[in-house]
């Protein structure tokens, strides 16, 4: 028996190409939403992994230092570090900013690292492609390649200036923005230190303060004035587990100890991939959702047209004896194939377009095997529509009167 | 052995109660296998209804049909694979061809053999030699849109003809061609009949081709009168 959905495609197949790459077209976005959620995912567990921490200690309860603020005075690293199974700590600051280039300004998570040799100490850029880690204690940065920077570049971070010594890949914060790292105490400096004017109306205030400014205790302001102007603060500590401990047990322990929130890889795997990217991944999921039921109305209104287009004929073939299931198969096969022609041209306009974002767009093959057979199915389903109204022809028609 | 089509007393009617309307009143017909015969009468006469009782797409009310040497309806009894009956014993002529756009005009009319589960070889075999009967095998490979309206109707001939039904039903097959096409169709039929021992029943309305018949039914009011025809012009 000839296939007839193949003869149909075959004599109309500029129709159902355009049609189905119109459809493609929809299947591409839709494959791309499914690769931005993927690639949020994946860019959550590149800046855990990145991070070269087993455990996260931060401010008690909170999610810190990823999803929440958390703010943690930074000698208690030391005390950590003296942990039984602690092998290295390492205090670290995150924040998200717009660093500025010349004229130009890049969104970017600036991270500040503990002093050290490199690789001393969690935090620092495990692999550069091109320059070398920071060296210096102040005004050095190694950026994150998707943020634009080049080796070279002086980029603006607050007040100060910093050199471009090194370029690292794949480190992004969880939203995707590109990580520029500064030494720890330039970092703290962006983040806590006031300007100068906030500071000099800060010390005219400590000073027309007579608790403060007492006559008879020489060094009480100085010292006062000292506190306000600088700070202490980062907003978790990184923590190296030595070889077969287990982060649970140690976690607990610093827990119990030093009263701070601790949280294992796992544990900071579930803020940052559950929690933190919950309502982006609601949105995406609606998005999914709705472009499914759009690919469905489209393939369901073609077929139905085709279908329609085609009255007479399936009067004909019912009146010359072809059975209902031959004619429903016809029909879902036309489906499945349009279905595939759009599958097809999304895949490949995902492939192509996804590296153009400005966000890491991961298309997991077995997303690829599950939106096919979701598009199968959405075909198989739409289809029903026209296979039903071609099954209430009546094969009189054929027959004139 | 084919024996043609025999009717007795077939009655059709629509709807119930005081809204019934019967259609056909108690038709008798009888057409031999190689013979053509005309079904003439005005519009709303049973012409279609009757066509459609034929062609088992609709039940009659009563009465009796055989097809061949086959009982298929009689007083309310049918035979239960109607589809397989179209497929297999009933030939159809339309007004318009309609062929089936996407296929070729092999394919046009091996599709009713492969139907039959016949092979793709031998239908097609089937169809290329009818084809060559109707002396359109030159457009085996030609698309339905690629035809003139003769040849299209030549092929839809061939299409009724392809698994040697014992009767065809034509309705109206001469409607849309002019005074010469629709002769050489009437022509064509009046061989294919007598080569295939087939029975022919051409609806029409079309006053060029009612001479031609040598037995003619007229129906009105949903019952036949039969008269001989004048069979000019078909030898």
């Amino acid at each position: 028996m000839i296939s007839l959905a193949g003869r149909d495609i075959h004599h109309a197949w500029g129709k159902f190409v355009l049609t189905g790459f119109g459809l493609g077209l929809l299947i591409g976005v839709t494959l791309i939403m499914a690769g931005v959620y993927r690639g949020l995912v994946e860019d959550g567990r590149a800046l855990l992994d990145n991070s070269g921490a087993d455990l996260w200690v931060v401010q008690k309860d909170t999610l810190g230092p990823y999803a929440e603020p958390s703010s943690l005075n930074d000698d208690i690293y030391r005390t950590v570090l003296a942990m039984p199974g602690v092998d290295r700590a390492a205090n670290v600051t995150y924040l998200t900013m717009q660093v500025r280039k010349g004229e130009e300004d890049v969104r970017a998570m600036v991270v500040g690292i503990a002093p050290g040799l490199p690789g001393s100490a969690p935090g620092w850029p495990p692999y550069l492609i091109a320059g070398r880690q920071i060296t210096r204690g102040h005004y050095e940065a190694v950026a994150d390649i998707a943020s634009g920077l080049k080796l070279g570049d002086r980029l603006t971070i607050r007040r100060n200036h910093y050199a471009v010594v090194g370029m690292t890949r794949r480190m992004v914060s969880s939203g995707g923005d590109p990580m520029v790292f500064i030494p720890l105490k330039d970092a703290q400096d962006a983040q806590f230190l006031k300007d100068n004017d906030a500071i000099w109306q800060s010390r005219r205030r400590t000073e027309a303060n007579p608790a403060f400014n007492r006559p008879g205790v020489p060094g009480l302001l100085e010292a006062v004035i000292a506190s306000q102007s600088t700070n202490s603060s980062v907003n978790a500590i990184l923590v190296a587990l030595k070889p077969e401990q287990a982060p649970d047990e140690v976690a607990e322990s610093i827990r119990r100890w030093k009263r701070l929130t601790v949280y294992t890889r796992a544990q900071m795997e579930d803020i940052v991939v559950t929690k933190l990217i919950a309502t982006s991944a609601k949105q995406i999921g609606m998005f999914l959702v709705i472009l499914a039921i759009v690919c469905a109305a489209i393939v369901a209104f073609i077929i139905y047209t085709l279908t329609m287009d085609k009255i007479r004929e399936i009067a004909v073939l019912k009146l010359i004896g072809t059975r209902n299931r031959t004619i429903a198969w016809m029909i879902m096969q036309q489906a499945l194939a349009l279905g595939t022609i759009g599958f097809v041209v999304g895949k490949i306009a995902a492939t192509f377009s996804a590296p153009i974002f400005p966000k890491y767009v991961f298309l997991m093959p077995q997303d690829s095997i599950a939106g096919f057979l979701a598009m199968m199915a959405i075909c198989m389903l739409a289809s029903l529509v026209a296979i039903r109204m071609a099954l209430k022809v009546d094969p009189a028609e054929a027959i004139g009167g | 052995m084919s024996k043609g089509i025999r009717i007795e007393g077939l009655k059709k009617r629509y709807g119930t109660g005081d809204t019934a309307v019967d259609a056909l009143k108690g038709v008798d017909m009888q057409v031999e296998p190689g013979e053509v015969v005309g079904l003439i009468g005005p519009s709303g006469s049973g012409k279609s209804t009757l066509l459609k009782c034929l062609g088992a797409v609709i039940d009659p009310t009563a009465g009796r049909m055989v097809l061949g040497n086959e009982v298929i309806y009689d007083n309310g009894w049918k035979v239960r694979d109607l589809r397989a009956l179209r497929r297999d014993k009933i030939g159809f002529v339309f007004q318009a061809p309609y062929l089936i756009p996407f296929l070729d005009v092999t394919d046009n009319v091996a599709l009713i053999p492969m139907l039959a589960h016949a092979s793709n070889k031998e239908a097609r075999s089937k169809a290329l030699e009818l084809l060559a009967a109707l002396d359109v095998q030159h457009r085996a490979k030609a698309m339905p849109s690629q035809l003139s309206g003769g040849e299209q109707q030549r092929v839809a001939i061939a299409r009724g003809l392809v698994n040697r039904p014992p009767v065809i039903l034509a309705d109206e097959p001469t409607a849309p061609l002019d005074s010469e096409r629709a002769m050489g169709v009437i022509r064509i039929l009046n061989e294919m009949a007598r080569k295939f021992e087939t029975a022919i029943i051409v609806v029409t309305h079309d006053e060029k081709i009612i001479p031609t018949f040598k037995r003619i039914y007229h129906i009105r009011d949903g019952v036949t009168h039969e008269e001989a025809g004048e069979g000019k012009g078909i030898e």
